[in-house]
């Protein structure tokens, strides 16, 4: 039973990290209908913009939770200025072409994020500071939590929070909406969709550096590939959902979370990157627009 | 008699190839030619499903996998022992290994199939990119099956395949899979899955039973991956499921798209033209992945439409042109 739990308390944990990536592809699969293969290596790049300004500010020598936060509000700030120049040079141009043409623009930015991340940073696994002490908090029927656990936990909860109230109260939240729900009629309501989508953009890069940051400081090793599988698996976490739903995206990530430390616990963890899409398959044949994604009559 | 000298022709001439290019070409080149013939039935295959039917599959190289480690298998198991005995009764090896070579081929080919149909059922409920994420989901599952599947060698990866492969039967295939295109391309099953792709809705009011042309088009693009996959396994002599990550289906996506959704001739082109670039790009080095992943961006911003468009290059035109010229 306890170690059900600590699985639990584990796959919650990993299960956020995810939903935050989700995120990110959610909102801009919800606006552009497009699915932004760039996105894990945009959050491979919040984790190296982390680990140059956490050296930059000697956060690995003298551990502060305030320094910390400092790395972490860099780090996505970074990455959402990187999230509006791939959307002002890469996606723009291809906008008014076929979906498909900006999925293979899309895979394009992914590729040149990758190798121009090894030819930058190197292809060598780099560790990534210290820059919270790790202690472990027991947290009874022998369940333990790492601080750093709870730290993942906090802020992928206040980034949520964050985002949710940007959406459902603010002005260019409603905008959003508006865009996402109909692009031409938010337009003729003189909402400027060129500037939505590119906040848009922003948003969802900041949200994965956040997560590239967290994950960093649990697993410290970083290398310039790190994006690729999580960022598969949280766009899978995204489908689950439904995608272009926001609550979806958490829950889905959750779920993948969940599940994947399940399998890694309970059966083999060479199975761990099969039974996110295992699931996947699974949940579509029963519910064809995920969890909760509403199904749509196509018109005619 | 016109279409059985037509075949007639073409064998001689690959066989001529076949003959003449590894006395040509130094052992590199050989292979990068290898290369781009399989990654042109790779390519085309991948065509029929997502050009001309439109149905965004992105697991490509799990058909290939199944075909490769299928062929494989097959030609490890068994092919191997017939070799033995056909040479035992006089039959000269390029022979013998040929026909064990096109045996294990089809065996792939058809085990892939067979998966094409499996994942062309879901397509019966899902559309755009749930279906998209389902072939994901899919090639990915065969990956990591193969990496837990000890008997094929798991994540060490096989080796010891009999390398059969020569000229001849990379040309071969890719002259079935653009023939075979093209005639579908021509024929009424091809326009249902033009019309599919066009406007589901309305083929179907217009009676095209688009489910079973969907799960067609699966079948027959799955089957040609298997082959190639086949191909790939003989040629190399070795399979690691490495070379079958998602990475790979992106890369046969690029040439679909790069070369014009639905344009055999585009394909083509652009298989061999993403073959190529990587190896021209090798004195670059370390910018070699760098200006290829620029190039495809690029391309995809100044040509959104892919290199042809839905034209095609070919024969007739030329043929056409020749009998004007005549008149």
């Amino acid at each position: 039973m306890s170690e059900f739990l600590q699985q639990l308390v584990n796959g919650v944990t990993w299960g956020s990290v995810y939903a935050l990536i989700a995120l990110g592809y959610t909102m801009v699969y919800g606006i552009l209908r497009l699915i932004n293969f760039a996105h894990g290596d945009v959050y491979m790049l919040g984790a190296f913009f982390a680990y140059f300004a956490s050296r930059a500010l000697g956060a690995a020598t003298d551990p502060n939770p305030g320094k910390a936060l400092l790395v972490l509000v860099i780090s996505m700030l970074a990455a959402g200025a990187v999230g509006i120049v791939i959307e002002r040079f890469a996606y723009k141009p291809v906008r008014k072409s076929s979906r498909l043409s900006a999925l293979i623009t899309a895979i394009g930015v992914s590729l040149l994020l990758e190798n121009g991340g090894i030819l930058v940073f190197g292809s060598d696994p780099k560790f990534f500071p210290q820059i919270i002490t790790a202690r472990n908090i027991p947290l009874g029927l022998g369940v333990t939590i790492s601080n750093q656990q709870i730290i993942i936990l906090v802020v992928s909860l206040a980034l949520m929070f964050a985002l949710r109230f940007i959406v459902l109260q603010t002005r260019v939240g409603k905008a959003m909406r508006a865009v996402s729900y109909n692009p031409t009629a938010a337009a003729l309501m003189g909402i400027s969709v060129d500037r939505i989508v590119t906040f848009t953009f922003m948003l969802g890069s900041m949200l994965a550096a956040a997560a590239g940051v967290l994950v960093a400081l649990q697993n410290p090793k970083i290398e310039p590939l790190m994006g690729i599988m999580p960022g598969l698996k949280a766009f899978v976490a995204a489908v689950l959902g439904g995608i272009g739903n926001i609550p979806g995206a958490v829950l889905g990530g959750l779920v993948m979370g969940i599940a994947e430390v399940m399998v890694v616990g309970y059966v083999s963890p060479t199975y761990r990157d099969a039974i996110a899409f295992v699931l996947l398959i699974v949940i579509l044949l029963v519910r064809p627009a995920g969890i909760l994604g509403k199904a749509t009559a196509e018109k005619v | 008699m016109k279409h059985v000298l037509g075949i007639v022709v073409s064998l001689g001439v690959l066989v001529a190839l076949d003959i003449v290019l590894p006395r040509l070409l130094n052992p590199y080149l050989f292979q990068v030619l290898v290369l781009c013939g399989i990654n042109v039935i790779l390519a085309v295959s991948l065509n029929l499903v997502n050009g001309f039917t439109g149905q965004f599959s992105i697991g490509h190289a799990g058909f290939m996998a199944i075909g490769a480690y299928g062929s494989a298998m097959f030609s490890l198991e068994i092919g191997q022992r017939w070799v033995t005995t056909l040479g035992a009764l006089g039959v000269p090896p390029v022979i013998a290994q040929g026909a064990a070579l096109l045996v294990a081929l089809l065996a792939g080919g058809a085990l892939a199939a067979v998966a094409g149909y499996l994942v062309g059922l879901p397509s019966l409920r899902l559309r755009g990119d749930y279906l998209a994420i389902v072939t994901l989901g899919f090639g990915e599952i065969i990956r990591v099956v193969i990496l837990n599947v000890d008997a094929i060698g798991a994540a060490r990866g096989l080796p010891g395949i009999p390398g059969w492969v020569n000229f001849f039967w990379v040309g071969f295939w890719v002259l079935i899979v653009i023939v075979v295109s093209r005639r579908l391309a021509a024929s009424t099953h091809g326009r249902a899955l033009f019309a599919i792709r066009d406007d589901e809705v309305a083929a179907e009011a217009l009676g095209v039973d688009t489910t079973s042309y969907k799960v067609l088009a699966f079948v027959m693009g799955a089957f040609f991956a298997g082959v190639a996959g086949g191909l790939f396994a003989h040629y190399l002599s070795y399979l690691n499921p490495n070379s079958f990550t998602f990475l790979k289906s992106i890369e046969v996506i690029a040439m679909v798209v790069l070369g014009g959704m639905g344009s055999i001739s585009g394909a083509v082109m652009a298989a061999v033209l993403l073959t190529l670039a990587p190896e021209l790009l090798r004195p670059v080095k370390d910018y070699r992945m760098v200006i290829y992943s620029l190039m495809l961006i690029v391309l995809m911003i100044t040509r959104p439409g892919g290199l042809m468009g839905s034209r095609e290059i070919g024969w007739p035109r030329f043929l056409r042109r020749a009998k004007a010229e005549h008149a």
